[in-house]
């Protein structure tokens, strides 16, 4: 691999076991500024640890993690909280707060960090929404009242509401129906073109890693396998690859069903 | 079989680490801004306000039957007189704290452990993380600090209502006369009954918040997990709230 910059995030040889269950077993991984990286593997791989590791949600055993050269796994919680507001998540789920209105959802973040007043955090929150192609009377509503596409559309929104530098999207079209899994898609593309942010996503969905992705990494056995270009992956020439991306049940990967 | 005892002994000191952990992290973010004040004062209504219903049944109904109960043991040595001085004592010291914080342990630990072991198990919790808020100082502190302030002030209220309950029963079906059982109530009683009952509930508090939180911090994956993470924070914090209310008992009895 080339090094002409400093990669926005950077990890080497990342480890981490629960208990015995060995689930990251050096993870090498370097994603450069404004590129889409989007990791693909198995359940169970270690894609989602490889995520939360990154953010921080778990410590690993070993490696660096290193976002803009800062070294992050060895920082205190203070540190940590200011490179925390460098990322947005897009949770697999939405993990949307349902004791709190959609436009406090999406304005969360922005009042934990400045001191930004009501009114404005309103609109702020209303502009976030017509961002995701969703109209303003939807702000007032909780999240329980609203179907799944629109909690990942209001999820999406709080993801990118307080401009972040690098936003995450764990498995964005899980549980989606096609049409709007594309509809998720495009909003994806378009919210971090207009923020010119770097991406890291983790998925499993083929036609949203054809979408969204720039280059694709592949997670297996806890390693990443082979990396490069969206262009390149239909054309690896390695085998595992080559069976996860056309979803074959027979070859070099065995499935514990 | 030796192994097997010393393995559990070890799994119970582990267990006890992490607890303890977690409630020095807990009371040292209550010092640390930023505070979120519109959840405690959420969590404080929720606690106080709405258990002011259960606390004031269980403590009528405890201070009624230790009127008719006591009745019937000092009636056999012509001691009736002393029905009044026991009611009140016994209501201040013991019975307000204990069934009160053994009904809210039913009441509040259980919502607190079902609430933030769904907010768990539903990623709720690493997306306030995500989104730069301190889940402990968001979910936990607010929990804490409600619990070992209202506590007591229901305990208050429940002493209130259970010497009137002991009064009533007294009175009305007992037959004193009720400036004489008034007069009996206020006369022994000191002011170490009611503050040992207060203490009491503080540390009850505590102990029902800090369960709750616990259990739903830690709850594991799925429908399941939320509902042992539930089971766990009741039983724990009854356990508990018996075995502290000994401790606290024996601190004060040499007072």
């Amino acid at each position: 691999m080339s090094k002409k910059s400093t990669p926005k995030i950077e990890l080497k040889n990342v480890k981490k076991a629960f208990g015995k269950n060995k689930v990251l077993q050096g993870v090498d991984l370097d994603v450069a500024k404004g590129e889409s990286m989007v990791i693909i593997g198995g359940s169970g791989s270690g894609k989602s640890v490889t995520l939360k590791c990154i953010l921080g949600l778990i410590q690993p055993d070993s490696g660096s993690i290193l976002v803009d050269s800062q070294e992050i796994t060895k920082m205190s919680s203070k540190q940590k909280e200011k490179i925390n507001s460098k990322f947005g998540m897009l949770f697999q789920g939405g993990a949307l707060f349902d004791s709190l209105t959609v436009w406090e959802n999406i304005s969360f973040g922005l009042r934990a960090t400045s001191n930004i007043n009501k009114d404005d955090a309103y609109s702020l929150a209303v502009d976030k929404l017509k961002a995701v192609g969703l109209k303003d009377h939807v702000a007032k509503l909780f999240p329980s009242e609203l179907s799944g596409g629109m909690q990942k559309r209001v999820a999406l929104a709080r993801a990118i509401a307080a401009e972040p530098e690098i936003i995450f999207f764990d498995e964005p079209t899980t549980g989606l129906d096609p049409i709007m899994a594309d509809v998720i898609n495009d909003l994806i593309v378009k919210c971090v073109k207009d923020l010119g942010a770097t991406a890291v996503s983790i998925t499993h969905d083929m036609a949203s890693v054809r979408k969204i992705a720039d280059k694709v990494a592949m997670i297996y056995d806890g390693k990443i396998i082979w990396n490069g270009t969206i262009k390149k992956m239909e054309n690896s020439g390695n085998q595992y690859v080559d069976q996860f991306i056309h979803g074959r049940a027979t070859g070099p990967i065995e499935m514990v069903a | 079989m030796l192994a097997a005892v010393g393995n559990a002994f070890l799994a119970f000191l582990a267990a006890v680490g992490r607890l303890a952990e977690f409630a020095g992290k807990a009371l040292s973010h209550c010092f640390r801004p930023p505070f979120y004040f519109r959840q405690l004062g959420r969590q404080m209504i929720d606690i106080g306000f709405y258990s002011l219903p259960v606390v004031g049944l269980t403590t009528a109904f405890s201070g009624m039957v230790m009127a008719l109960q006591s009745y019937t043991g000092f009636s056999r040595f012509s001691a009736e007189g002393a029905v009044a001085t026991v009611v009140v004592i016994s209501i201040t010291r013991e019975l307000a704290p204990v069934l009160a914080g053994l009904m809210v342990a039913g009441r509040i630990g259980a919502s607190m452990a079902a609430e933030i072991g769904t907010m768990r198990v539903t990623e709720q919790i690493d997306a306030l993380t995500t989104l730069s808020t301190n889940p402990f100082k968001y979910l936990v502190v607010p929990r804490i600090i409600s619990g070992l302030i209202m506590l007591p002030l229901l305990v208050l209220v429940g002493d209130v209502i259970g010497i009137f309950g002991g009064y009533v029963v007294g009175v009305y079906k007992l037959g004193f006369n009720p400036g004489s059982y008034l007069q009996s109530t206020f006369d022994y009683l000191e002011f170490m009954d009611v503050f040992s009952g207060l203490v009491k509930a503080a540390a009850f508090g505590f102990i029902i918040s800090l369960m709750g939180c616990y259990h739903g911090y830690n709850s594991k994956r799925g429908a399941q997990g939320v509902g042992i993470a539930t089971t766990n924070a009741v039983v724990s914090a009854s356990i508990l709230i018996l075995i502290f209310n000994y401790i606290i008992t024996e601190l004060f009895f040499s007072v």
